[in-house]
């Protein structure tokens, strides 16, 4: 997905009802929408699927060498270009490195890029959102424009200018700094777009009746914030996180393959498909085994993400 | 009054297949209307009113509803063997009905206007002119005021009452014989209630229309209705005359709805309620429906399904014991 | 409604100004030397130096710098590369293919995306409901540059079928194919929001209405329920004419197109300062000016907005 933005366009979630326990029942249990969305997630197939995927994704990148016995730096120039075989699984690229252990090594700085530039994503969308909605008017105004003006950013673009401004070619950052830019680029880009969906879910949210009254009460504003806001934004960002998550991923091997994102000494799935790029004619397994560890790690958490948003609907139930 | 049968409903089922089992929804349902004839449906929700008038109009979702038995006879037709193409024409043309949401039930996207003339234009082939001409008259017959420029406007811009009005004027365009209100002021406020009633009355004396009025206000129904016909869990369990009814209901559900309103002269007391819920319409018990919650229940009311019993005078009950609650009263 | 414009036209602004000076002070405020690897091997001369400073206000704040640029940018000079040529003529030379990119992307995912999404949404759960659904999630999964490369090399080097490389002034014919590139991301998801919006509104009072009046179905199908269905599409399809129009980088380097985003990837490794500004100036403001038609597209399209 080279346009994360979009991740958070198509989301139907009914906020307003998705923190509201169901109390109809007197005899047995409350039966809440977390507790019903858990039941039918978990006979959902799809979501069975995607969640093994993930997990053994996780498995990878944080335990590689139970995967493979090599090191990611491993190589062996006289079988440079070769298929798979019993010893290579995914064969070798040019430069007689064996894709499948690139492949498993290159698994972590992937799932960390994503996984920081989510958590990044959320927390600086989720404050200046619920900020922006819950006081509303002038700071309101003032904090939606600021998102525009970021929003207005192509993604791809925005990454490019960023990330060489920081690096001009031929500077060789460590592998830190890389990492911590990538992620901070992608954040920067994208918490437009989680800020309006915690920024509706607040206005949504604001109007309910029980919010009302708390503030009737007198409640602190911290109070409200975290008891009655919070949980009833909780739904569309989870689900927006699910598929940012994916999304990230994708960009973060698109910016690789332009060659401002991650790079060598570090492995990532997008470093190898950058590498492979001029290869393909003659080493096609350098390029599809890498592309098809990202497209089914963003299927996976594509896949996830919708049925979190089917299960938590409760139009659905 | 020897005026012309219009609908007769005969002996209808409806279920509904779901995926927590099949739900008897209608379960033997027959009623009768007469031209220029007002007769009320009353029931509670989930009684099965909405869902008998929605099968004599043919828009059920169907999956998953189905039809399972019965007949649904317009002027002698059984309209449930129709064509679909007949049943098209007949709706709007000679059976209409009214909505209870107007808000919901008009398309936001389009003028009033757009929506009466379309059915002038389509159905009957009217210029533009005409249809603007006609649609600005039926806005002046159910009374919105400015109708000229009324027409060119859109649903959210008209107030709950006007609203209604109009879509009683879109129902009207085609000059139906039959006009089935489904709860047609529950969303409006008393006063616009009255006034609604009032002209849906107006217009049915005008066109001599037979009019069906769902509805689970009791209250509605005294003003209005010339017969009743109460529902519950997919049954008739009483038809009568409207005064009769009132005066000496002759099954125990009637009675203890009546029993249930509030009255001013009982002032400080506690308001009387049905015990109990209506019952699972997944899986339908023998016997009567409402013998669980019944003060005059017997045995025999756990396994007998009581028919309908006549009293005299076109007056049915379905009660074992429909003549002593009938006299109990008087 | 001129309220509605109005206010809308007065959000822009500022964010016009924000986006730009943003990206002007990433370009010409960070630290570091401007001209490194401009004069070959060799370091610039100061003669040089003096006179680039001057032509591009180096030594004024940045500020200055940036109005001094707005100024003259909307008196037509975009300025020039280090090289003394054109950025405007190099931006009119390349936004063209750009742009015809862009609107075949566009035409391609409405219509099979539309299409796909009524089709299902109409019929409900079956073979060709899942086939969508699975193929869509699929294209929203893979990364652009992927599919780019994918269809390049099958449709290209091995089946012959096109062109690996697309020609100088490239014809629409042979935009085709990475127009659908281009557009197979967005096309999935206007399959998924047109399948669920008629889904939804399928169920809708106003169509139990349309069918209650005796309407015939296709009547109700494609008047009532696609009227209102197509809102939320169509502002979609709005919003991505004006991302597209952004500059599809990536694409644009896997076909080889002349477009602005080859121009833009370039200017960016190149440090060509006025070439990068200039094009972002460009692009945020067809953004931004495409969001604006979008959003008075959104109300004509729904009266509710309209009166509010």
């Amino acid at each position: 997905m080279t346009d994360p933005n979009v991740a958070g366009g198509v989301s139907s979630v009914d906020v307003a009802s998705a923190g509201v326990a169901d109390d109809s029942a007197v005899a047995h249990k409350p039966r809440s929408l977390g507790g019903d969305a858990w039941r039918m997630l978990r006979k959902r197939p799809s979501f069975i699927i995607s969640a093994v995927i993930i997990a053994l994704v996780v498995l990878i990148a944080i335990a590689p060498d139970l995967f493979s016995s090599r090191p990611a730096g491993f190589s062996d120039l006289l079988h440079a270009n070769e298929g798979p075989s019993a010893d290579a699984w995914f064969g070798y690229d040019n430069q007689g490195y064996d894709v499948y252990a690139r492949t498993i090594h290159g698994a972590r700085a992937s799932l960390l890029v994503g996984v920081f530039a989510t958590i990044l994503t959320i927390l600086i969308g989720s404050v200046v959102g619920i900020v922006a909605g819950y006081y509303g008017r002038l700071v309101d105004s003032l904090f939606s424009r600021v998102g525009d003006i970021f929003a207005a950013l192509p993604f791809v673009l925005g990454a490019i200018v960023i990330l060489t401004t920081f690096n001009a070619p031929g500077s060789n950052p460590g592998v830190v700094t890389i990492i911590v830019q990538v992620v901070v680029s992608i954040a920067a880009l994208s918490w437009p777009v989680a800020m309006r969906i915690m920024r509706s879910a607040t206005l949504v949210a604001k109007q309910l009746d029980y919010v009302k009254a708390a503030r009737g009460l007198g409640a602190s504003t911290p109070r409200i914030v975290f008891r009655h806001l919070l949980p009833n934004t909780v739904a569309p960002v989870l689900v927006y996180g699910t598929i940012a998550l994916g999304a990230f991923i994708g960009a973060e091997a698109t910016l690789a393959y332009l060659g401002v994102g991650v790079r060598p000494p570090v492995v990532s799935w997008g470093v190898m498909i950058s590498d492979a790029r001029d290869y393909f004619r003659v080493n096609p397994h350098m390029l599809l085994f890498p592309a098809g560890f990202v497209t089914i790690t963003v299927l996976a958490f594509v896949m996830l993400g919708d049925g979190i948003r089917d299960a938590l609907d409760p139009k659905a139930r | 009054m020897t005026d012309e049968l219009l609908l007769e409903v005969e002996d209808l089922h409806v279920e509904f297949r779901t995926s927590d089992g099949v739900a008897t929804v209608l379960n033997g349902v027959d009623y009768s209307v007469h031209a220029g004839e007002t007769l009320a449906v009353l029931g509670e929700s989930g009684s099965g009113k909405s869902v008998t008038a929605q099968t004599v109009m043919g828009i059920l979702d169907s999956p998953p509803a189905v039809v399972t038995g019965g007949a649904v006879r317009y002027r002698g037709e059984n309209l449930l063997t129709a064509t679909e193409e007949r049943r098209r024409e007949v709706r709007g043309g000679e059976i209409a009905m009214i909505f209870q949401d107007a808000l919901s039930a008009l398309n936001p996207v389009f003028t009033v206007g757009f929506q009466i003339e379309e059915q002038l234009r389509v159905r009957l082939g009217m210029s533009k002119k005409d249809a603007r001409k006609r649609a600005i008259e039926l806005l002046d017959i159910v009374r919105i005021p400015a109708a000229a420029r009324r027409v060119r406007e859109y649903p959210h811009q008209f107030s709950g009452g006007m609203r209604q009005r109009a879509m009683i004027a879109m129902s009207l365009a085609l000059d139906p014989d039959l006009l089935i209100a489904d709860e047609p002021t529950t969303a409006l406020d008393v006063t616009v209630q009255a006034q609604i009633m009032d002209l849906l009355a107006e217009i049915q004396a005008e066109r001599r229309m037979g009019l069906i009025l769902i509805t689970h206000d009791l209250a509605v129904v005294a003003e209005v209705a010339d017969r009743i016909a109460v529902m519950y869990a997919g049954r008739i369990v009483e038809q009568a005359d409207v005064t009769e009814l009132f005066r000496s209901p002759g099954h125990p559900y009637t009675e203890a709805l009546m029993a249930s309103l509030p009255r001013l002269d009982l002032k400080g007391q506690t308001l009387e309620t049905i015990k109990g819920l209506p019952p699972s319409l997944l899986n339908v018990p023998p016997g009567c429906p409402f013998h669980p919650r019944c003060p005059r229940a017997e045995s025999r009311c756990e396994t007998e399904r009581p028919a309908l019993h006549s009293l005299g005078f076109g007056r049915v009950s379905a009660c074992h014991f429909a003549d002593e609650v009938v006299s109990g009263r008087v | 409604m001129p309220q509605y414009i109005l206010r809308r036209l007065l959000q822009l602004i500022p964010v016009f100004f924000g986006t730009t000076f943003l990206i002007y002070a990433l370009v010409w405020a960070v630290p570091g030397d401007p001209f490194a690897g401009k004069c070959g091997q060799v370091a610039c001369p100061p003669a040089y130096i003096e006179m680039m400073t001057a032509k591009f206000n180096l030594d004024d704040s940045i500020f200055v710098q940036y109005f001094k640029y707005l100024g003259n940018l909307f008196t037509g000079d975009w300025g020039e590369t280090f090289n003394g040529v054109s950025v405007g003529e190099l931006i009119g030379n390349a936004y063209p293919v750009t742009v015809r990119l862009a609107l075949i992307a566009v035409a391609i995912e409405a219509i099979i995306g539309l299409s796909a999404g009524v089709l299902t949404g109409l019929r409900g759960k079956g073979f060709l409901d899942n086939l969508v659904l699975m193929s869509t999630t699929f294209l929203i999964s893979i990364p652009v540059f992927v599919t780019a490369i994918v269809l390049q090399i099958v449709l290209g080097s091995e089946l012959g079928i096109i062109d690996a490389s697309v020609s100088e002034d490239a014809t629409i014919g042979e935009l085709i194919v990475p127009g659908i590139a281009l557009g197979s991301l967005s096309m999935a998801y206007i399959a998924r929001l047109t399948r669920t919006s008629i889904a939804e509104n399928r169920h809708a009072d106003y169509v139990r209405t349309a069918v209650a009046k005796g309407q015939p179905r296709s009547r109700v199908v494609g008047v009532h329920l696609l009227r209102n269905s197509v809102i939320p599409v169509l502002t979609f399809i709005g919003t991505d004419i004006g991302a597209l129009m952004g500059g599809a980088i990536v694409t644009e380097g896997v076909f080889n197109i002349n477009g602005i985003g080859g121009l833009i990837f370039r200017g960016i490794q190149n440090r060509e300062g006025a070439t990068v500004t200039g094009v972002v100036v460009l692009l945020v403001m067809v953004y931004l000016l495409v969001s604006l038609i979008v959003d008075l597209l959104y109300a004509v399209l729904d009266p509710r907005i309209r009166y509010d």
